[in-house]
């Protein structure tokens, strides 16, 4: 594991996060997959927002920013729309994605652009001490909720689907491997891509819900998941209330900075070939 | 043909380690136990490299390697000067 170490900021480390914590699992899978891939640090600005699994940036040696709450994929798209040529990643939480920054993330969805974000699920406020979030399946309690949460919770990879991303998977904390595999191919995507990561909160979701520690967290995640594959195969009588992971949606389209730098061409050839010259063609109408 | 089976060392990085228990309860093989917290990979002759325990960690803290494989160089932390700039290790 020396070879992804470097990819880490080691002075930083050992991280803050609590033990048992799966949010350094899916960092530790993202770096992975990012290794395999051979791309390079300086090629790579890795942005977040705030929460638990923003401070994943500051662990990792690539360019980073860590930005204000729910506004990453904005600052992301800022950061695309300027250096294309940049592999720009998002790791946000489930409360920074889906709330707060709920409408940055289905615009960045409709629009297509290049950005793979990463959404760490732990179903709860980690950092602000167990509130419920928009990811709390029904009846599971919070801080926030006492006697069980009454909202409905989002399925955000249905909502990153409908919202038109071009890549979309689910794994977990648990399902290492296929979270790696997942990562590659999201990276590879041009368009925008979601993966979400279910991750154990055992501090808070673990406790408040007497689910127990990281190891009870964690089979309760295996227990409670399937494959999309092994799930076409059993039928929907076996696999109801099971959440699906895998690889949900691939379907690549156009790109929206390729797009947007073929308008910039289109219009500059333009105005090249207008005849009273720069100032001539901005006064007309046209 | 005759095939020798693989052997496995381990390296812990107990600074890094918080004691989950992850690690120890989804080898395969009981290879690991926590001792005062920390683990330690108490019967490394049974690991079959399945690299479970690497994966899951959220700390970083475990790794496996193949016996006679020499691990790649790594930049550990006791090994780099922090009064260069970050920019500076850039490859």
């Amino acid at each position: 594991m020396s070879d992804i170490l470097r990819y880490f900021r080691q002075d930083m480390l050992p991280h803050i996060w609590c033990p048992g914590c799966g949010h350094g699992t899916v960092t530790g899978a993202l770096v992975r997959a990012i290794d395999k891939l051979g791309l390079s640090k300086n090629k790579v600005c890795i942005v977040s927002g705030i929460g638990c699994s923003s401070r994943a940036v500051g662990y990792l040696d690539f360019d980073t920013v860590h930005t204000t709450h729910g506004r990453a994929i904005a600052f992301a798209t800022g950061i695309k729309l300027a250096r294309p040529e940049l592999t720009v990643i998002v790791m946000t939480g489930d409360g920074d994605c889906a709330a707060i920054g709920g409408n940055h993330f289905i615009h960045a969805a409709r629009r297509n652009i290049g950005i793979t974000t990463i959404v760490m699920n732990n179903n709860i406020y980690g950092m602000t001490s167990g509130q419920y979030s928009p990811m709390t399946p029904k009846g599971m309690y919070g801080t926030t909720a006492p006697y069980g949460n009454v909202e409905r919770s989002f399925d955000l990879c249905e909502l990153a689907k409908a919202s038109g991303a071009t890549y979309v998977g689910r794994a977990t904390s648990y399902h290492v491997p296929l979270l790696i595999d997942l990562i590659h191919s999201a990276l590879q995507n041009k368009g925008f891509s979601v993966v979400e990561a279910i991750s154990q909160c055992p501090t808070y979701m673990g406790r408040k819900n007497k689910i127990g520690g990281a190891v009870e967290m964690l089979e309760w995640i295996k227990d409670g998941t399937v494959n999309v594959k092994a799930a076409a195969a059993l039928g929907s009588e076996k696999t109801k209330g099971k959440i699906l992971i895998g690889e949900l949606h691939n379907a690549p389209e156009s790109e929206y900075t390729a797009d947007y730098d073929e308008l910039i061409d289109r219009v500059q050839r333009k105005y090249d070939k207008f005849q009273g010259g720069l100032y001539g063609c901005a006064s007309n109408s046209d | 043909m005759d095939e020798k089976k693989k052997e496995y060392f381990h390296i812990i990085r107990e600074r890094y380690c918080k004691g989950c228990n992850i690690c120890v309860a989804f080898c395969p093989k009981q290879v690991l136990v926590l001792k005062n917290g920390k683990v330690f990979p108490e019967r490394p002759q049974l690991c079959i490299g399945c690299r479970a325990c690497e994966l899951r960690c959220p700390d970083f803290a475990i790794e496996v390697h193949l016996k006679g494989e020499q691990p790649e160089e790594g930049r550990d932390s006791d090994s780099v000067d922090y009064t260069l700039p970050p920019e500076a290790m850039h490859g």
